[in-house]
């Protein structure tokens, strides 16, 4: 990691603080970013998310960041989408019906099964499939309501299971989506934090 | 498989960990990201703090705390004490907070657990009830940290809460709190049955025992704060013996 700097996309209702803490403590040197210049000019993006999906990208969008980021999705540029960042990417969510996403992934985003306790609010089980980069399997911390099902096989899925299989991380090359918060995930967390400052 | 949480809990005062007894009797526990630190190293799921002595004196949250706090740890942190509004709750998450429990300004004004959720998702915001038994049966929430009676029960108030958006209940028996005596089972058991959101159980423990007891009565998650300060037990040991009664736990 020769340039250290990572630009955190202000979505307008994330955990900012403990997300530029995790990534100082791996060694990266965050900065806000609520400019498609910035974004599309940092070495490495992190686009985090707590909220709801319709008022996060209506905040993308009226920053103007949503049409930068699907430019550094589709260049393949290093970008790590964390929680509510990773169900941005889809068409569009059952939590806020008839807005739509960033539509890189052809999939909706649906709520977590009946039965279970919601939010899921906690440690999960990770697992990994081949083809895997950065994620191991391990336990992280989730707080979500709504996941994905499915994507495309230009990613590389981790499962976790709540009331049946759910996507915990899609993979593609630098780009690295979580379900869970990689900041909040103990020293498990930190180290997939650093493998992906490191890889990219 | 999600796991149950182990979730130790920092009350602070003057930017001090304290801890008392039946909410009063406060006595000194040790800096609060010194004893953070050790937690999360400890296997620690979860932190809270709550500045307990907020709300009496009518003084917003020491955010120096929550910033300190939140650099010493590597897992999730809320905070709570003195929350009244949604600039309070943004100040909290801005300096560190991943979460924030509100308490007696929800039941002065119960709209603002409505708004903290739209604001900041539900995962966010976490209800703390503060009750105590009753002699003719049942409870009752008590708020200004368990000094001033309301007119609600811990269950109706938990079941409105869920309908109004909030993520987590953090429910707390002041009869038992500091006293050692074990969770308040039936408490436990009367709120979580009714609702479907995760129950955080809290007041009473001092062994591994009773954290069983408390997953096993419906709560999602236990929060103790005397029973680890005092080293009667330490999290690992309550971790490998809910591990060996066969609750889902992180390692």
């Amino acid at each position: 990691m020769n340039d250290r700097s990572v630009a955190i996309v202000a979505t307008g209702t994330a955990n900012l603080a403990s997300v530029m803490a995790g990534l100082r403590r791996v060694g990266a040197v965050p900065t806000i970013a609520a400019s498609p210049e910035e974004v599309l000019r940092t070495a490495r993006v992190v686009v985090p998310g707590v909220g709801s999906f319709g008022a996060a990208i209506a905040e993308v969008r009226r920053l103007g960041i949503d049409v930068a980021l699907r430019e550094r999705l589709a260049r393949g540029a290093p970008t790590l989408l964390i929680c509510l960042g990773l169900q941005l990417l889809a068409d569009e969510s059952e939590e806020s019906p008839g807005v739509t996403g960033l539509g890189i992934i052809a999939a909706t985003v649906k709520r977590l099964p009946p039965g279970v306790l919601l939010p899921q609010l906690g440690w999960n089980q990770v697992t990994t499939t081949a083809g895997a980069r950065c994620v191991t399997p391990g336990y992280a911390y989730f707080a979500n309501s709504y996941c994905l099902y499915d994507a495309d096989s230009s990613w590389t899925p981790a499962w976790s299971d709540h009331g049946g299989p759910f996507i915990a991380a899609l993979e593609r090359g630098p780009q690295l989506a979580c379900q869970f918060h990689p900041e909040l995930s103990g020293a498990w967390g930190l180290r997939l934090l650093k493998d992906w400052c490191d890889a990219c | 498989m999600l796991t149950r949480r182990l979730i130790p809990c920092l009350d602070t005062r003057d930017g001090r960990v304290v801890k008392g007894r039946r909410f009063v009797d406060l006595r000194d526990a040790g800096l609060p990201a010194e004893l953070a630190r050790r937690y999360d190293a400890d296997g620690a799921d979860e932190l809270v703090l709550l500045d307990v002595t907020a709300t009496p004196e009518g003084r917003a949250n020491a955010l120096e705390t929550v910033r300190a706090v939140r650099d010493a740890l590597t897992i999730p942190l809320t905070i709570g004490g003195g929350v009244r509004s949604i600039a309070d709750a943004e100040a909290l998450l801005t300096a560190g907070a991943d979460k924030v429990a509100v308490n007696t300004a929800a039941l002065t004004d119960p709209g603002l657990l409505d708004e903290l959720a739209g604001r900041f998702g539900r995962q966010c915001v976490v209800l703390a009830i503060d009750a105590s038994a009753l002699a003719e049966g049942g409870w009752r929430v008590f708020v200004r940290s368990g000094s001033e009676a309301t007119s609600r029960g811990p269950v109706e108030w938990a079941v409105e809460a869920e309908q109004r958006g909030v993520g987590e209940i953090l429910l707390t028996s002041i009869d038992r709190d500091g006293t050692g005596e074990g969770f308040d089972l039936a408490l436990v058991d009367a709120v979580s049955s009714r609702i479907r959101l995760p129950v955080i159980a809290s007041g009473g423990a001092s062994s591994a025992g009773h954290c069983l007891l408390a997953l096993e009565a419906g709560a999602d998650a236990v929060l103790a704060a005397s029973m680890f300060h005092d080293d009667a037990v330490s999290l690992r040991e309550v971790k490998s013996f809910l591990a060996s009664h066969g609750v889902e736990i992180r390692p």
